[in-house]
């Protein structure tokens, strides 16, 4: 189910990068051979086959500079691909933009207000900007908006005066001022303190307990783990892998590690139990765990006489399956 | 001993339902569950090549799972803490909610509530406000200079009009002003719309919003427009208050030489402003085209002001005399046809045509620059 599109990929017929059952489940969020060449000859993004199920919390991640923001402003109308096309809400973009943006929350790249007008109006000044927002709603609106990200208290202060966590509630807040199905979040947790983090994140899950799709940015790992349903990994420009979490995570097996001065003896024990991949290092020894209690594992390795210092079960996390997708470490793309 | 690790391994993956404080670090802070950051830590405690390894002991016996789950109860925790919260959705859910009835496509109704939205940004902004009392006070210093120069012998036969006639110090204070203030002015205004909006990033919230491309520059337009017929008023209004107040008021000896009553002579000057404002408004049209090439609003200002300054250059030039009818700027003083008698409309319609080519091309190349442009701001 889980797909790769990265280049030891096969070429397949089908649009790559659908999860099974796509063709029935709509997608929120879909793009076929997405591609941002930039003026510069830079290629920003490449060939992006996108699936954002309907309903899922999409995280999209990559390094800094790997092309999250360009896909985003892609999505959104603001940059015109290069080639290939993309759909948001069932409607084509650009082409469609004035019927589905009225339904989609958007934060690009930071928030961006008038610093001279206070948050609330700053906030009406954008649903003025939206053709299909009543005006007769906008208090109650913007009052709801500004106290779900919990700056009632800092309505009618000018932005000017806000501080950077202030601000990236702000424009989450803007986001929420209409009745949404797709809310479009690029590093939303940006400047925000760890209780800021927690309560974004806890909103996130709120909304999309409410049936809307959060298609959300980050370069923070541990931010989307705990979040996403479904996960896209950005790599210098193209994407490597996209699914959901679980799936992602499950093709990579659990291992078991020993910390022991009797590394030799271990291996052994570990072969003899046939467990696969048994590596033994200076001071450690771990193996593929299976289906083997580690329990059985502890009583046969204490029994052969090998002192254990330390037995884990490492499942495999979110940041060690990138480091195998995307080779490196999580650093900047050019 | 393998108990000391294992007791510590478990005590890792039950630490995301502790919530514990995550300010641990700035850069990877991310939340309560951080299994890998806190890992990480765990990782620099027992050597650094076990780190990694390490980290997902701990956070990943739970990463997946368990964290989730962790976090959903931190979250129940969480949610009362969060002011307004549950309000907020209340709002948001509930059947007599804000969202209740979803809203008919008006297209005019909208747009005229975005223009508002565009007046109101323009005229509250200090710094448009500060303008415009220029405008508004340089008329007054003029009335004041030729009150008390207007007594000398050999003066200008404009001053002598001025002082035999309050209601000529609009018209000399227009001819002013028209020459470099009120464009740059306006320049101010229109070179600000896109590339302001561009630079400070709001042009990509009011496009998501969605704006509209085309809606959105037609209402730039609109609203420059408006603040160009402002400006020449506020001038003109100025200029006459004071006029009223420093120099005798009666009939208006027009610059033809034929006297109108006062009432007329008026009606004269609103055609002034009229007409300096349809002149203002061609030359704010060519701002907001330079506008939508770049996103330095003072570039855009700064390319307009120093159009205007070539033009009258050129217009003084006397080989360059046969291109004059086509600047811009050779167009704008000709509004003393209203002075005369009969009204000089061949020259004031001619001079109308100018600024709606001039309008209209501006406005062609801003469509289509703004309508094609990445806004990559
Ligand atoms: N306007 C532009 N002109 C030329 N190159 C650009 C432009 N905008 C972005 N790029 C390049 O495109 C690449 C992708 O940039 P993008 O902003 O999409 O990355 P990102 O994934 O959002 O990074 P981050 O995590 O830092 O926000 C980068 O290499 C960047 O230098
Ligand atoms: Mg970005």
């Amino acid at each position: 189910m889980t797909t790769m599109t990265g280049e030891g990929a096969p070429e397949a017929a089908s649009p790559r990068g659908a999860p099974a059952g796509a063709s029935t489940e709509p997608a929120s969020i879909l793009s076929r051979g997405l591609t941002k060449r930039f003026a510069g000859g830079q290629v920003a993004v490449d060939d992006l086959h996108l699936t954002v199920p309907r309903g899922s919390v999409f995280g999209f991640l990559g390094p800094n500079g790997s092309g999250k923001t360009t896909t985003i402003r892609m999505l959104l109308g603001l940059v015109q691909p290069t080639s290939g096309a993309c759909e948001v809400l069932g409607r084509p973009m650009p082409a469609g933009l004035s019927e589905a943006l009225p339904k989609v929350g958007a934060l690009v790249e930071g928030p961006a207000f008038y610093p001279y007008l206070s948050g609330e109006a700053n906030l009406r000044r954008y649903d003025a900007a939206d053709p299909l927002a009543d005006p007769r709603t906008v208090g109650a609106r913007v009052g709801a908006a500004l106290d779900r990200v919990g700056l009632g208290a800092a309505a009618g202060k000018r932005y000017r005066a806000y501080s950077l966590g202030m601000r990236q509630r702000l424009a989450i807040a803007a986001t929420l001022l209409g009745p949404r199905e797709l809310l479009v979040l690029d590093e939303p947790t940006n400047g925000l303190d760890p209780q800021g983090t927690r309560e974004v994140r806890s909103l996130i899950k709120e909304i999309a307990a409410d049936g809307t799709t959060v298609f959300v940015s980050s370069h923070l790992l541990a931010e989307v783990a705990q979040m996403c349903s479904h996960i896209g990994v950005m790599r210098a420009g193209r994407l490597v892998a996209q699914g959901p979490i679980a799936e992602l995570t499950a093709g990579h097996a659990a291992r078991l590690r020993v910390e022991t001065p009797h590394a030799a003896r271990a291996a052994a024990v570990l072969d003899r139990l046939e467990l696969a991949g048994v590596r033994a290092a200076d001071g450690e020894v771990s193996a593929e765990i299976g289906g083997v209690p580690p329990e059985r594992v502890c009583a046969e390795l204490v029994g052969a006489g090998v002192a254990v210092r330390g037995l884990a079960v490492l499942r495999p996390s979110l940041e060690e399956v990138f480091v195998d997708l995307t080779g490196e470490g999580f650093d900047v793309d050019g | 001993m393998s108990t000391a690790r294992t007791t510590r391994d478990s005590a890792g993956s039950a630490r995301p339902d502790a919530g514990k404080p995550s300010g641990r670090t700035g850069a990877t802070a991310s939340g309560a569950a951080g299994g890998l950051v806190d890992g990480r830590a765990d990782g620099t405690v027992s050597g650094a090549a076990d780190g990694r390894a390490d980290g997902t002991v701990s956070g990943g016996a739970g990463s997946l799972v368990d964290g989730r789950a962790a976090g959903r109860v931190a979250d129940q925790d969480g949610r009362p803490a969060g002011a307004g919260r549950a309000a907020g959705t209340a709002a948001w859910a509930g059947a007599g909610g804000p969202f209740a009835e979803p809203m008919r496509p008006r297209p005019l109704r909208a747009t005229g509530r975005l223009l508002r939205s565009e007046l109101g940004l323009t005229f509250r902004r200090p710094r448009n406000i500060a303008m415009l009392v220029v405008l508004a006070v340089v008329p007054v210093i003029m009335g004041v200079v030729l009150r008390v120069v207007g007594m000398d012998e050999d003066t200008p036969s404009i001053v002598t009009q001025v002082a035999g006639n309050g209601v000529m110090l609009t018209f000399v204070a227009m001819s002013m002003l028209i020459q470099l203030l009120l464009p740059l002015a306006v320049a101010v205004v229109a070179g600000e719309s896109i590339a302001g909006e561009a630079g400070g990033g709001t042009l990509r919230y009011l496009l998501t919003a969605p704006a509209g491309r085309t809606r959105l520059l037609l209402v730039k337009f609109a609203n420059m427009a408006v603040f160009a017929l402002a400006a020449c008023a506020v001038v003109a209004l100025a200029a006459l208050v004071t006029g009223f107040a420093l120099f005798p008021v009666g009939p208006v000896t027009l610059l033809s030489g034929t006297t109108i009553p006062l009432f007329d002579g008026l009606l004269r000057l609103l055609l002034v402003v009229a007409y300096c404002a349809a002149g203002m408004a061609a030359f704010g049209a060519i701002g907001i085209a330079v506008s939508t090439m770049t996103e330095v609003p003072i570039g855009a200002v700064a390319g307009s002001v120093v159009g205007v300054v070539f033009f009258q250059v050129f217009s003084l030039i006397p080989q360059l005399e046969p291109i004059r009818p086509y600047l811009l700027t050779t167009w704008w003083s000709t509004f003393d046809g209203a002075m005369r008698d009969p009204v000089a409309t061949d020259v004031m319609t001619q001079g109308l045509f100018a600024f709606a080519s001039y309008a209209l091309i501006a406005g062609a190349i801003a469509w289509g620059r703004f309508t094609s442009r990445d806004i990559t701001s």
